[in-house]
């Protein structure tokens, strides 16, 4: 018996929360927006979502085979960077295109950056973005399979020409958009499973959410339901509950959390009502991550008892 | 400057907490450390072969900061030894085999206090060290000015997963400690004695209010259950309000910290004059047949004291003195109860086994979780380079190696343990300046 004990540095017991527990529950919370997209949009979508999925697992692999890096799929975050991608493109785009926004995501953005934790911004927002000015099927948003529309526009297209769908169908998903960014309930349940297993808390989603809605309510004069539809509409609700709140980009503190959730509101808002592009969300994330440094500086914890004198 | 201070949800753990503590009187041999304490190790005053009984002076303090230490059974003196300490430093160390009868010195009375120097004597003649593991010797702390002395805090949070020995003092010997505390209320001019009790100890609490009621100046503060509430400057503030500066101790805002168990064992010096030879130690973990409280005299092997709760149900994957936050894993069963021992824990596999390490995904986990707003991932990436002026600006001198970053990173990367390495670093830069400087 002698010798045969464990011995290691204090402390000895782990909250048992790992960054692998973490994606896990990330894609838990994902789980919703992928069915409600597949019911509104089509087996296609899980073939897109599936595509980008494995592509991303498959390249994070491959870069660390070819670097003889530590492999690091395990710890799920490729998984989530490629579902959260899948999530936000429409239903009908080539399929290449995906293995593409994947590269850019994977190789680009994460792994060239070294890997989980050092990416400066958000791999799926940024791939997003990207594809976003690079293809136009980015653009042509997809129709609802189980509703009649004529339109394939998104709501923020169709309301800017007047014609706003009902707030039952955006609260439900059954409007023109990207597979997982239409259904509000599916995202909110989502929302609500992060909370309750404390991989987010509310700073971020809410406060990114309340501006745009208080901003868009200013500028609808006063009209609380033309607001609601705007932040119903778009990719706001899984931007702000999903994207924006990835630990890598988003500051750590309560305070900065507000302060990018707002950051985000109010970009958010600004490029809806005062830019060429319908949408924001993306845009205003992307550029809330490069602002991050400065914020988590800015609102780093008082230290107790401060530096030794 | 008003502060949030953070911290960990542990899990409790606390198994033992409703039990009577066992009574461990059967030890066939102790092995007694000359250093239990921090400071200068005692120096032996017996000799191989020399009769002793409980309560006999085996060994001398040697300078200010130092103790004298006790037998803790009757019977001979067969060795004095170099041995091997759970903190990895070599001492010499004295073994007692015992008669088996227990003898108490027959010599023993309570000593007499007129004044406050007889106060802190006898505090020293009692051989009590700070007891909730810190090992610093009482009475140097009460060696002050006493209109310093504002607040007297006697720490009962006992935050620490599983132990429980805290428990038992205040439940079963308030009696020693408010003897102890009407002591020091004649002699220091303390304004307010307040003992800090955490919110899942019902009946410490119960049992402190009835004390306090019947003291004057005496207040119980019940304290939320998040660890480290037992951490000194956090049981200060959390108590007083007062913030202790980094690099300064509790008497430079006018507090003394004392734990329960010290205030106890002062208490019983007092009234009886048997210095502190025996302690109750938590006995706990998934791999023991029967977890409880004992008391034990000091020296007893950690195993023989496993073998008294009935050995192990399963092979112990870590040995621990103390709780698994802050506790020491030993290699082996072969070392002493020292006097600061509050628990010795045999976790098993599935207790104590921990993830693996990956990297740091920037989640703010352990910012938020540090009690006093330390960067501890900053920290690291500062240690890895080296760079003493950044360690110096992220305060790693403030961190108290209380383990809330480690517990709670789900990279599961060794941060505590770098602020460890990061304030050695620091102190061997100024060990080296001074050098320069002569």
């Amino acid at each position: 018996m002698d010798n045969m004990l464990h011995v290691s540095s204090s402390p000895h017991i782990h909250s048992g929360k790992t960054t692998q527990s973490i994606m896990r529950d990330v894609l838990i919370a994902l789980l919703p927006a992928t069915v409600a997209g597949t019911v509104i949009f089509g087996w296609r979508s899980l073939l897109v979502v599936a595509v980008c999925v494995a592509s991303c697992i498959l390249l994070e692999a491959l870069f660390n085979l070819i670097t003889k890096k530590e492999q690091t799929v395990g710890d799920l975050s490729a998984a989530v960077t490629g579902l959260l991608l899948g999530l936000n493109l429409p239903v009908n785009i080539p399929i290449w295109q995906c293995v593409i926004g994947c590269i850019f995501a994977i190789l680009l953005v994460k792994c060239l950056f070294g890997g989980i934790g050092n990416n400066l911004v958000n791999p799926a927002i940024t791939a997003r973005v990207f594809m976003l000015v690079s293809f136009g099927s980015m653009a042509v948003q997809a129709t609802p399979t189980i509703v009649d529309t004529v339109s394939g526009a998104t709501p923020l297209v169709e309301i800017a020409n007047g014609n706003s769908p009902s707030l039952t169908d955006l609260f439900l998903g059954t409007t023109g958009g990207a597979i997982g960014e239409t259904c509000a309930l599916a995202l909110l349940i989502g929302f609500a499973y992060l909370l309750i297993r404390r991989v987010i808390t509310w700073h971020i989603p809410v406060s990114f959410v309340g501006s745009v809605f208080l901003l868009s309510f200013f500028m609808e004069g006063f009209d609380f339901s033309a607001a609601l539809s705007l932040i119903l509409s778009g990719g706001l609700l899984i931007g702000a509950i999903f994207m924006a709140t990835d630990y890598v980009t988003s500051p750590s503190t309560s305070a900065g959390k507000l302060i990018f959730g707002l950051g985000a509101g109010l970009l958010t808002f600004v490029i809806r009502y005062f830019s060429v592009y319908p949408e924001g969300v993306s845009f205003a994330i992307l550029f809330m991550n490069i602002l991050n440094p400065y914020i988590e500086k800015l609102t780093a914890r008082k230290i107790f008892g401060g530096p030794r004198a | 400057m008003a502060f949030f201070l953070h911290g960990v949800h542990t899990p409790h753990r606390k198994n033992t907490a409703d039990q009577p503590a066992a009574r461990m009187t059967e030890v066939k041999t102790v092995t007694i450390p000359m250093s239990m304490h921090i400071g200068a190790p005692a120096s032996p005053i017996v000799k191989v072969g020399d009769t002793v009984q409980v309560g006999t002076k085996i060994a001398d303090s040697v300078g200010r900061v130092s103790l004298p230490i006790h037998a803790s059974v009757s019977g001979k003196v067969t060795k004095i030894s170099n041995i091997l300490l759970s903190n990895g430093s070599t001492v010499p160390a004295i073994t007692i085999e015992s008669d088996g009868e227990m003898t108490p010195l027959s010599s023993v009375c309570a000593p007499t206090v007129n004044t406050r120097e007889d106060l802190i004597q006898a505090i020293h003649d009692s051989g009590v060290v700070g007891l909730g593991g810190a090992g610093f010797p009482t009475h140097v702390k009460f060696n002050i000015d006493p209109q310093r002395l504002e607040e007297l805090i006697i720490n009962g949070a006992e935050c620490e997963p599983y132990i429980t020995s805290d428990s038992f003092t205040m439940v079963e010997r308030a009696d020693d400690m408010e003897y102890a505390l009407r002591t020091l209320q004649q002699h220091f001019s303390i304004k307010r004695i307040i003992i800090g009790v955490e919110s899942n100890k019902k009946k410490a609490i119960a049992s402190m209010q009835a004390m306090a009621d019947r003291m004057d100046g005496v207040e119980v503060k019940v304290l939320p259950s998040v660890y480290p509430q037992g951490g000194e400057k956090v049981l200060v503030y959390h108590t007083t309000k007062k913030v202790i500066p980094t690099g300064k101790l509790p008497i430079d805002v006018g507090c003394i910290v004392c734990n329960c168990t010290t205030v106890a064992a002062i208490g019983n010096y007092l009234k009886t004059g048997m210095p502190l030879v025996k302690k109750c130690v938590t006995v706990d973990g998934g791999s023991v047949s029967r977890p409880q409280n004992v008391i034990v005299p000091i020296g007893t092997s950690v195993s023989d004291v496993f073998d008294f709760c009935g050995g192990f149900t399963s092979e112990p994957y870590k040995v621990l003195y103390g709780g698994p936050m802050m506790g020491v894993s030993v290699p082996n069963l072969s070392a002493p109860i020292l006097k600061n021992t509050n628990a010795v824990l045999a976790l098993s596999e599935k207790e104590a086994r921990l993830p693996k390490t990956t990297a740091c995904i920037r989640c703010g986990a352990c910012t938020n979780a540090c009690p006093f707003g330390l960067a501890p991932a900053q920290i690291m990436r500062a240690y890895n380079k080296k760079d003493t002026d950044m360690l110096k600006k992220l305060s790693v001198d403030t961190c108290m190696l209380c383990g809330c970053c480690s517990f709670t990173c789900p990279a599961h990367l060794p941060l505590v343990q770098t602020n460890a390495l990061s304030k050695q670093l620091l102190r061997d830069e100024k060990a080296k300046e001074e050098a320069k400087n002569g």
